[in-house]
């Protein structure tokens, strides 16, 4: 794999004999306002080597990636080694360090929305890492730029160099990203969950890019991403991290079928975590959606003409039974959340109707029926209010909502429905954990005892672990008030676990519906097929006996 | 604490605190006239010298400063009481006629020369410390409006509006139980850089003789009565003008401490 590498960087440095790493850390300890992050990490990478780190947040794998990088925030102090190529990176003034970004490592963001300058062409971008090194003259640099971004799979026919990032899509905007960071032919290339924000087919391209550019140019990759599923599939070794400490490492194959350390296993059994759902059973339709038709002006295409419509959801209908758990899955900006807003009400149709037991969803008492848990834990609570008052917010719709001890009483059930406690409602939602207030949010949900709830993408920021546990608290749920919801989700693997009947969406259409197991296991409309075979697929464990990977869906 | 902050607030405290004092107690009062003693430089006995009439001029700046700073408070309460309200239904009605009406009424006010305006009310009314605060205060409520409806679109798109919404809260409610309470800081900040442009604008408006009317002492119109004797007596103009220095670097300084401590922006969350 590494045959090409051509090492002519820093040769005197290297011991004859075994070839030295790339990256080698060695008991790396990371403290930041006297608060310890890292503990004794030692890694390393070698040229053409696929290293993925993986870990819950808060484990220190960012963190890790940026001591790398010599971009740790203020107050921070390092203690051990991070040597690459032999030259100890942590006692390299800051001048010198700045020769090492981006020349000899090259970093991948998550987010490429805000990675790249929106002003700036990409042509541009590109080119800019190159002078920024003096590594070419200008006009050496724009054709540099050109080839590597013809290089990562932007055609300069359809996608010249000369286009802002707003003309792309975001697949396309992180294939930007990534030829800024390989412009220079860098040794390492460390990548920062580079397909988190991606969907799920996107994703699979760029995985593939990054495996592709890592043979060729025979770089040393440090991937960092909680995604198992996305690890197994890229890794040639994998290191395990948990509160600041790496736990286990190894070669990835290795790594899954022995699962030494019983965190790795857990992080597993949770990724592929199925809920026990009750049996479905035959139930009279609840709401009913018929022919929905939102859409947005959008831009005018000239100065006179009309604004053109964007059409977010397209001749939408679907039914949802009384107790049935629906999932509807599509990528991101498919219409599926804007579905969601217009059953809840926040949307005006302009066209089709929606109905909840017959009548449409304008009175307090029917609005009171549908109630909604939003995907960001973080941006879903009034930071200023107590979570007592937020719970009960939605008593807003019930005309004699209680007061005062009755109150007090519907919030401590409803908190404790939900795992927490009734003390929790004196808190400010700050002292709570993202899973935590996503159970808070579930409570608020409840409270005024909905027939159907919606979770658009009520998991999706979760890590695996506590995400297992959410899931679990909505079955558990659904068997104990016979709850139906409508569960939205860009990721199959959740919606297959948590639902009976599933709904593809793409462009505002439905193009494939049915019981979710057949529709995933026999999918019928291409694009379902294309976005099921785009899911990364986890390791099974072997041996060692653990097989609670996941309960079988009854 | 930033030494910024620090130091904004013990200017600001200062300023206050020698205007509340002026109520109860001033070293001389400051409207006695003794021409004998006029012009005395600082001395034991007036720690600030007198004026041009022998007046004390550590009580004439003391009661003055309790002018300016009353004037600009009223004026800034002006402001936000009606600027954020409007503010806010602009922002709940985003890209409805409201908002429209609403926020090319600001430009309206904002596209006069805000002391020319000043000039025409006190000459329609008479000029007056009351006149000076309308005028004032009507130039605020733009800026208010403006602040509170900036601040107000982004939260208006987070879930936890969709949430209240979700609940059938209407605008007025969300606006009021969600949105203001997250704007405080905002409005805090602002209201203090308006604060002192407040006092800025009063000892202008006095200092042409638009403002406080004699016998009311203001600054403004103290750097007025000065001004043809700087060469004789300068610390009747440097004292007066060191005070409104001061005062509005105080609260500027203050504004800007507040900003890096209350910045929803840093307050935010991690994602």
């Amino acid at each position: 794999m590494s045959a090409s590498f051509d090492f002519k960087y820093h040769g005197g440095a290297q011991s004859a004999g075994a070839e030295p790493p790339l990256l080698g850390i060695e008991n790396l300890f990371l403290h930041i306002h006297g608060r310890q992050i890292l503990h004794d990490v030692s890694l390393n990478i070698a040229p053409g080597e696929i290293l993925a780190i993986t870990g819950e947040s808060g484990s220190g794998k960012s963190l890790t990636a940026l001591a790398t990088m010599g971009l740790l925030p203020d107050g921070a102090l390092t203690e051990g080694h991070i040597r690459l190529g032999g030259k100890d990176l942590l006692s390299t003034p800051e001048r010198a360090l700045c020769t090492v970004r981006g020349r000899k490592i090259g970093m991948v963001f998550q987010e490429p929305m805000t990675a790249l300058n929106p002003l700036a062409r990409i042509g541009d971008q590109v080119a800019e890492t190159i002078l920024t090194h003096r590594a070419a003259s200008r006009a050496e640099a724009r054709l540099i730029a050109a080839q590597t971004l013809a290089r990562v799979g932007l055609d300069p026919d359809r996608i010249p160099p000369s286009r802002y990032p707003h003309e792309l899509s975001g697949g396309q905007r992180q294939r930007v990203v990534i030829a800024m960071a390989i412009a220079l032919k860098p040794r390492l290339l460390i990548a920062d969950e580079p397909t988190t924000a991606l969907d799920v087919t996107t994703q699979a391209q760029i995985l593939r890019l990054l495996k592709t550019l890592v043979c060729e140019d025979g770089m040393g990759l440090m991937m960092i991403t909680h995604d198992l599923a996305v690890v197994s599939d890229l890794a040639d070794r994998i290191a395990v991290m948990q509160n600041g400490r790496i736990i286990e490492s190894g070669p990835a194959r290795a790594l899954f079928s022995e699962m030494r350390h019983p965190y790795t296993r857990a992080l597993l059994s949770a990724s592929g975590h199925r809920p026990t759902l009750p049996a479905p059973r035959p139930a009279p339709p609840l709401l009913k959606v018929e022919n929905a038709l939102r859409s947005y002006p959008g831009r005018r295409p000239s100065l006179l003409a009309p604004k053109a419509q964007h059409q977010a959801v397209r001749d939408v209908s679907l039914t949802l039974h009384e107790g049935e758990r629906l999932g509807v899955v599509g990528e991101s900006g498919c219409g599926k959340s804007t579905l969601a807003r217009a059953i809840l009400g926040l949307e005006p149709l302009q066209g089709g109707s929606i109905a909840l037991g017959g009548r449409p969803v304008d009175t307090p008492d029917q609005r009171r029926r549908i109630q909604v848990v939003f995907q960001d834990p973080f941006g879903s609570f009034n930071p200023r209010h107590k979570v007592g008052r937020l719970v009960a917010e939605p008593f807003h719709l019930v005309p004699d909502a209680p007061k005062g001890r009755s109150l007090e009483e519907a919030v401590a059930e409803a908190l404790t429905e939900v795992g927490l406690t009734p003390d929790d409602a004196h808190r400010h939602i700050h002292a709570f954990s993202g899973g935590q207030r996503q159970r808070i949010a579930i409570a608020r949900a409840l409270i005024t005892r909905p027939d159907i709830v919606i979770f658009d993408e009520a998991v999706s920021a979760l890590d695996v672990r506590v995400r297992a546990r959410i899931l679990d608290l909505i079955a558990e749920l659904s068997r104990r008030h016979g709850l139906g919801y409508l569960f939205i989700s860009h990721d199959l693997s959740v919606v297959r676990g948590i639902t009976d009947r599933v709904l593809v969406m793409r462009e505002g259409r439905i193009v494939e519906e049915g019981p979710t197991n057949a529709v995933f296991d026999n999918p019928q409309h291409w694009y379902t097929k294309s976005l099921t075979a785009a899911v990364p697929i986890l390791p099974q464990p072997s041996g060692g006996g653990e097989t609670d990977a996941g309960h079988p869906v009854p | 604490m930033k030494p910024t902050l620090l130091i904004g607030a013990t200017l600001t405290a200062l300023a206050f605190g020698a205007a509340l004092l002026s109520f109860a107690w001033t070293p001389f009062d400051p409207s006695a006239i003794s021409v004998p003693d006029r012009f005395q430089p600082p001395n034991a006995s007036h720690w600030l010298g007198t004026d041009h009439l022998g007046r004390d001029m550590l009580s004439l700046v003391m009661t003055g400063a309790r002018t300016s700073l009353g004037v600009a408070l009223v004026a800034v309460g002006i402001g936000t009481g009606l600027g954020v309200p409007l503010g806010l239904a602009a922002a709940a009605r985003h890209d409805g006629w409201i908002d429209q009406l609403i926020m090319r009424g600001n430009d309206l006010v904002f596209a006069f020369p805000s002391l020319v305006i000043a000039i025409l009310i006190t000459a329609v009314f008479g000029p007056g410390a009351i006149n000076a605060i309308i005028a004032i205060g009507i130039f605020n409520v733009p800026v208010f409006a403006r602040v509170a409806r900036g601040g107000a679109l982004p939260l208006w798109r987070r879930e936890f509006i969709l949430a209240a919404r979700t609940a059938g809260k209407g605008a007025a409610r969300i606006s009021s139980e969600h949105i203001l309470p997250n704007l405080a800081s905002l409005l805090i900040v602002q209201g203090s850089i308006q604060f002192s442009l407040g006092i800025l604008a009063e000892a202008g408006l006095s200092y042409v003789g638009l403002g406080a009317q004699p016998p009311v002492p203001s600054l403004g119109r103290m750097l007025a009565d000065a001004q043809t004797m700087v060469s004789l007596a300068p610390h009747t103009a440097i004292v007066p003008g060191a005070v409104i220095v001061l005062t509005v670097l105080g609260l500027n300084l203050l504004g800007d401490g507040l900003r890096d401590r209350l910045d929803p922006r840093l307050t935010r969350a991690p994602a």
